[in-house]
């Protein structure tokens, strides 16, 4: 199909581009910046903030440029007088409605509107401040994201990325006019809906109106206390996207500094989750194992296709929509469940410690994860296994405070015990990762092959489709495993809810035919997690992505069975995967919710 | 299956199950039970296949869409200029003593909602007051009153 070249000039310089294009598009091809509030990368077109206005010769009324197309012969000013003055117009009226107490406030430093303000010299205030008392009452119902309706702009990049990024539609704009915000079902503390606490809506914006519920005041004071052991893990995608908070390029592996800096900020030991994604490949592949072999020798009822459990945004989101699919999922926990129950029990006993005076704090690119670590069912070791989760940027803002010069730290390793890990750790973190990690260990388990494809690398796992699907065909078994000779087995991947749903849709159906499902509740993976840097874009996430997978290309290892403290595990404290130690321990179960 | 589960699926049925459909679903429930409850809102959302947060935000949108419960007669007070400037405000106060209730709120044995108005489009006849589906125009305060009295008599 060929495509219509639109011949127009923005500020006197010709250009063509194709049909369809938005003006703030042809412009961003020359180089000329707008900008915008409510447009997003990974969003539908709102137009409502009205930043992005522009002048089109011939029209009295200025354009949204983010969304009005461009037709032939237009004639476009991005900055004119009249242009300038309206945009200042526009931001002066907006902070008319903002509580804005910038130096006090948690996105200082990184705000849309507090940057538009800086660039257009807002400075006489000659609107009227709107801000009512009662929108400074904040929402910190929810463990994972604290809700400010002062700080909020209408822009409804919240309400697009719960609708549709995440198909979950916890927020909407409700009532009108000056009363009008963004709100819940009958305006509910963000616990009590239908929210996953994943995060993507502080992701995408602009403003402080939504943001991580923050524990870095509880961390540093476990981390000041003598008479507390404090451990620390690092899930796998905040070593790629820490950097972007620190000064570096997105994209940028700093595992080894990240190492060093927790070291620096006073933690007693610094461990990886990694080793815990591991344990859990061993765990989640057995069960599936163990699934198929019930279905196909035994003849048993068993929930087919398995789902992983990794990602608390998807359970929740499981317990919500689909409380009918509840089996499918592994009765694994996450890395870092598994982690927390692991370092006051295994950990403990080794190291000569009383877990009463153990803190386990687990840095994330996720918010879900502070949901989930507060969970009732997390509580297998007798104490709160994981107690204080922090995002990617919490960590970064520590090291800030600590005066830490991250980009000149030398590379350091991780502690040990439960330090270890494997290139299949550490792809968890990228859409496609635990799927990756799982066929590369089970086809071998089955077989005592590896993989049958290039270098391990299943390139079909890979990528940012929506929905991915593989099929890996089991020939020549090892004698226990015969009723899996011939077997196809079909996989499914998704990332972003809205993904998970059309799959899940086909699986309530009937009409899928998978026997494993990977469910990332974010965009990319937890590399696009709702607790990583902001901004995120598909560009960003790529960058994210590539480097994860570079990180894996330069491990030792890349098979979870083959992590030494893996198999060290099971031969000193749980014997076997899905045994009496790991049940208790290591798995867990899911409760259906209400679907507001 | 409840009463209002009953009308939303024949309304869902009527209608057809799309978002375009929410509004008359809305209006059609409002109709017969004269507020949306939770309930109500929930199954809505579920027929319909929306995010209960969306009905709810469509539905706080519009005044005549009530999502907390009203008494068996709305009176509705024009607030908007012309009316103002024909004396509206008296009436609300007559109405008020009356019925010994504020604007917003219900009377004890549920009878009446006390409410006002933006502009119901009888400018020309103003003031002018709104029972349930009932325009009354170019009332004063004695008018008001006989007619609240008239449905107060007519209401069981």
């Amino acid at each position: 199909m060929s495509k219509y070249l639109v011949n127009l000039k923005i500020n006197n310089i010709p250009v063509s581009v194709e049909e369809g294009t938005t003006i703030l598009d042809a412009a961003k091809q020359l180089n000329f910046k707008i900008p915008t509030l409510c447009n997003h990368p990974d969003l539908s077109i709102a137009g409502n903030c009205r930043v992005c206005v522009v002048e089109v010769k011939g029209q009295r009324l200025l354009a949204a440029s983010c969304a009005t197309p461009v037709s032939e012969g237009m004639e476009i000013s991005t900055n004119s007088e009249k242009v300038r003055s309206s945009r200042k117009h526009v931001i002066e009226l907006l902070l008319s409605e903002h509580n804005a107490d910038c130096t006090k406030c948690y996105k200082n430093g990184n705000c849309e509107l507090q940057e538009l303000s800086n660039e257009y010299r807002v400075g006489d205030h000659l609107f009227l401040d709107l801000v009512r008392a009662k929108d400074k009452i904040v929402d910190i119902s929810s463990p994972s994201i604290a809700k400010d309706d002062s700080k909020c702009i209408r822009c409804q990049r919240c309400v697009r990325t719960c609708d549709e990024l995440q198909a979950v539609g916890a927020l909407a704009v409700v009532h009108k006019g000056d009363h009008q915000k963004i709100s819940t079902f009958l305006n509910k503390p963000l616990n009590e809906v239908v929210c996953t606490n994943c995060g993507q809506c502080i992701n995408r914006c602009p403003t402080a109106a939504l943001t991580e519920r923050n524990y870095i005041e509880e961390v540093w004071n476990a981390i000041n206390n003598p008479e507390i052991h404090v451990v620390v893990q690092t899930a796998p995608a905040v070593r790629v996207g820490l950097g972007e908070d620190l000064g570096l390029e997105p994209g940028h592996r700093v595992t080894g500094k990240m190492v060093a800096a927790l070291k620096h900020l006073g933690f007693d030991s610094v461990l990886d989750t990694d080793f815990t994604a591991d344990l859990t490949i061993m765990e989640e592949g057995t069960e599936l194992l163990t699934r198929l072999k019930k279905a196909l020798v035994d003849g048993e009822k068993v929930a087919l296709p398995m789902m992983t459990s990794c990602s608390p945004g998807w359970i929740k989101f499981q317990e919500h929509i689909y409380p009918n699919l509840l089996e499918n999922l592994s009765t694994c926990k996450s890395p870092q469940q598994m982690f927390g129950a692991l370092a006051k029990t295994y950990y403990a006993q080794k190291k000569g410690l009383n877990p009463k005076n153990m803190i386990s704090v687990s840095i994330m690119p996720c918010t879900a994860k502070k949901f989930e670590c507060d969970r009732p069912e997390m509580r297998s070791s007798g104490f709160q296994d994981v107690d204080y989760v922090l995002t990617t940027r919490e960590l970064a803002r520590m090291i800030k405070q600590a005066g830490i010069d991250f980009e000149k730290l030398h590379d350091e390793n991780y502690d040990s015990i439960l330090g270890e890990s494997t290139g299949a750790a550490v792809i968890f973190g990228a859409t496609g990762g635990v799927m990756e990690a799982a066929l590369r260990t089970a086809y071998e388990i089955v077989t005592g092959r590896e993989v049958p494809f290039t270098n391990l690398n299943i390139l079909p796992a890979r990528g940012m489709q929506g929905v991915k699907e593989a099929s890996v065909r089991i020939n020549n078994v090892l004698p226990q495993w015969s009723f899996l000779e011939g077997v196809e087995l079909n996989v499914a991947i998704a990332h972003g809810l809205a993904n998970a749903k059309v799959l899940m849709d086909a699986v309530s159906a009937g009409t899928a035919n998978y026997h494993f499902i990977e469910v990332m509740a974010c965009p990319g993976g937890c590399i696009g997690g709702g607790g990583q840097p902001i901004p995120t874009s598909p560009e960003i996430r790529k960058k994210r992505a590539d480097a994860i997978y570079s990180e894996d290309e330069h491990m030792t290892l890349r098979k979870s069975h083959e992590n030494p403290e893996v198999q060290q595990i099971y031969k000193d404290f749980l014997h076997e995967p899905l045994g009496h130690k790991s049940h208790d321990l290591l798995h867990t179960h899911y409760k259906a919710r209400k679907r507001y | 299956m409840s009463k209002t589960d009953v009308l939303i699926k024949e309304l869902v049925t009527k209608y057809g199950k799309n978002r375009n459909s929410l509004m008359p679903v809305l209006q059609g429930v409002v109709q017969s039970e004269k507020c949306l409850s939770e309930e109500t809102l929930i199954s809505i959302a579920r027929e319909l296949e929306l995010s209960a947060a969306e009905v709810y935000g469509t539905a706080s949108f519009y005044t005549f869409l009530d999502t907390v419960p009203r008494g068996k007669n709305i009176i509705r007070i024009c607030k908007t200029i012309t009316c103002h400037m024909k004396g509206k405000d008296e009436i609300i106060l007559a109405l008020e003593n009356m019925l010994r209730i504020k604007v917003g709120e219900t009377t004890h044995d549920k009878k009446f909602t006390l409410l006002t108005a933006n502009c119901l489009g009888w400018c020309h006849k103003g003031p002018v007051m709104l029972v349930n589906n009932e325009v009354f125009p170019e009332i004063n305060v004695q008018k008001s009153i006989e007619i609240i009295e008239k449905f107060s008599k007519e209401t069981a």
